[in-house]
């Protein structure tokens, strides 16, 4: 059987997502992966050429809130479950 | 091989809403990092953005103005990539179906007037701001900004200067600032450019390989950027070597831009919609209303002024480059209805003083009124108009009104013949030579004169009587 997905690609995914993975972990993600897609084939064998192009299930549309401003948290709070921070901001390793 | 750029331009706008896009967190800038953050802009788990009505009229406000279609049905997008500034570890954008297509502005250039087409604006959210640490390897992040919304404004490939593209650029801010919708501060990041740019032969039509220029935070810098990669691409094309395709930063110091290759691993977004977010459904009556609410745009303006005030382009061009600016003319003209003075005094001697402090004209300390009352004194014959432009100095110093200066100062203008005859008579006499040189034919001398009577007067004569009498006694005499 084809594969849906090459290893080449789980490992694209993999750096993607920031995940680093051993080479035995992305062999078994490569055959997990694949047999999720075959799975999902399955949906394929459907005909949805006449169903039109949705992108929600269900029917709603235009959920507004007025331009108001509310209380933000206390920063306090917010801050309260970073890793580290200086109680002003969150601190992270640098990146440029 | 004669070369052309081709640039097409990205802008992003802050909108000037209250609240964040899709929480009711403050969007005022300069607040203490992270005190206009709540759960849903930090990006808590189990949270749920709800879409800020006010956006989606600002946006199709801009979509009008510049002609796009509004989309019956658009839908908001995750854009994926990590980096500190986005909590969600995605962005909020449209991508398929963004609210507005197919847009044009016309704008000026040195050949006329030029159409650039508008792709598509759509809306998303702001990240955050990093602050990077000089002496360790570590980041400060304020999520203030996060999720201040933002209009994000996509040419056509249309523009082939960096004049075009800098006019282009002017024209979008005016007209987001005409719409009361974002304050267009380059500096201060609420209105920012991106660039695409490529060369390509002349007459040819298929693009070259182009690269995108980013971190211009001025009309100048977008300009000396664009002109520098110009240079850049047309140099390697001449030796034969290939363009690259990558991202590029304007390093102002340098006068240079450098590629970023190597730090932006491939992108690939993996755009899905948001099952967050459910569609933005615009109906026909929705689109005539905020229709309704458009205000009278810069170019409709410039006509207008041309038109129903019998003004050159350029000043019409000038005094509609803001809406604050042509309300102080019409205003101005209303109470002196005579346009061309008006608008010579806005462009001379108003805009000179403001450019010096570097004001805004919503913060002249000269109310339109007052300009209009001094040129009234002026076109009466109570004052000079060289003393009018010490009395506007004075005005915009003090801030009082012309009238009071002129009283105070005893700046009224000399009408009086027999005070200009005693004054006249007097410069005669002491200066003999100069009346025998002039009635020998040296008629130059005629200036000198008149110079010598406004040092006399302060410069409070009446121009027109001093020549007369002048005239006719150094003509008298030689009888
Ligand atoms: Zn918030």
């Amino acid at each position: 059987m084809k594969e849906k997905i090459t290893r080449q690609e789980v490992r694209h995914v993999a750096q993607l997502a920031r995940l680093e993975l051993s080479e035995e972990e992305e062999k078994q993600m490569t055959a997990k992966m694949n047999q999720v897609l075959t799975y999902m084939e399955k949906l394929n064998s459907l005909d949805t050429s006449r169903v039109p192009h949705m992108t929600h299930a269900i029917q709603l549309q235009n959920v507004f809130r007025p331009d108001e401003v509310l209380p933000s948290m206390d920063r306090e709070q917010i801050l309260a479950n970073a890793p580290e921070c200086d109680g002003v901001s969150f601190l992270v390793p640098k990146v440029i | 091989m004669e070369l052309e750029p081709v640039i097409g331009l990205e802008i992003h706008a802050q909108l000037l809403t209250k609240s964040k896009i899709f929480c009711g967190c403050s969007t005022a800038f300069g607040a203490s990092p992270n005190t206009h953050t709540c759960p849903i802009c930090v990006a808590m788990p189990g949270v749920l953005p709800v879409l800020n009505r006010e956006v989606v009229e600002f946006a199709m406000k801009m979509g009008l103005a510049t002609h796009c279609t509004i989309a019956p049905s658009s839908q908001f997008a995750r854009k994926n990539y990590f980096y500190p500034d986005l909590p969600k570890g995605y962005q909020i954008s449209q991508y398929e179906l963004p609210l507005a297509v197919n847009g044009w502005v016309d704008i000026e250039t040195e050949k006329g007037p030029k159409r650039i087409r508008i792709h598509r604006i759509h809306m998303e959210e702001d990240a955050g701001k990093l602050v990077h640490d000089e002496f360790q390897p570590m980041s400060y992040v304020d999520y203030n900004r996060t999720g201040v919304p933002l209009i994000e404004i996509v040419s056509e490939p249309d523009m082939g200067t960096s004049e075009e593209a800098a006019a282009y650029l002017r024209t979008l801010r005016e007209i987001l600032r005409y719409l009361e919708i974002c304050d267009g501060n380059m500096e201060e990041g609420s209105f920012r450019c991106d660039a695409n740019i490529s060369l390509r032969p002349v007459g040819t039509e298929a693009l070259g390989v182009k690269t995108e220029l980013k971190n211009m935070n001025s009309f100048r810098n977008v300009q000396r950027a664009l002109d520098f990669e110009i240079r850049r691409q047309r140099a390697l094309i001449e030796r034969n070597e290939p363009v690259v395709q990558e991202t590029r930063l304007w390093d102002v110091a340098r006068n240079v831009t450098i590629s970023m290759r190597g730090k932006e691993e491939a992108h690939d977004y993996r755009y899905f919609p948001d099952p967050d977010l459910v569609p933005v459904v615009v109906s026909d009556s929705w689109v005539a209303s905020v229709r309704e609410t458009l205000p009278e745009l810069p170019e409709a303006k410039r006509e207008r002024f041309m038109a129903q005030y019998n003004l050159p382009l350029y000043d019409a061009q000038v005094l509609t480059s803001s809406k604050a600016l042509a309300v102080y003319f019409e205003t101005a003209t209303a109470e002196f209805p005579q346009p061309k003075t008006v608008s010579n005094w806005i462009m001379s001697e108003l805009m000179k003083q403001l450019k010096r402090d570097e004001r805004e004209i919503e913060d002249c300390p000269v109310p339109p009124e007052n300009l209009a009352e001094l040129l009234s004194l002026m076109d009466t014959g109570v004052i000079s108009g060289k003393i009018a432009k010490t009395v506007f100095d004075d005005m915009y110093t003090t801030g009082r009104k012309a009238k009071a200066i002129v009283e105070e100062k005893g700046l009224t203008q000399v009408k009086d013949e027999g005070a200009i005859e005693a004054i006249i008579n007097e410069i005669l006499r002491e200066n003999p030579t100069e009346v025998e040189l002039y009635r020998g034919g040296k008629e130059k001398l005629f200036s000198f004169f008149v110079g010598q009577a406004m040092r006399k007067t302060k410069g409070k004569a009446n121009p027109q009587l001093v020549n007369e009498i002048l005239r006719s006694k150094l003509a008298n005499e030689e009888r």
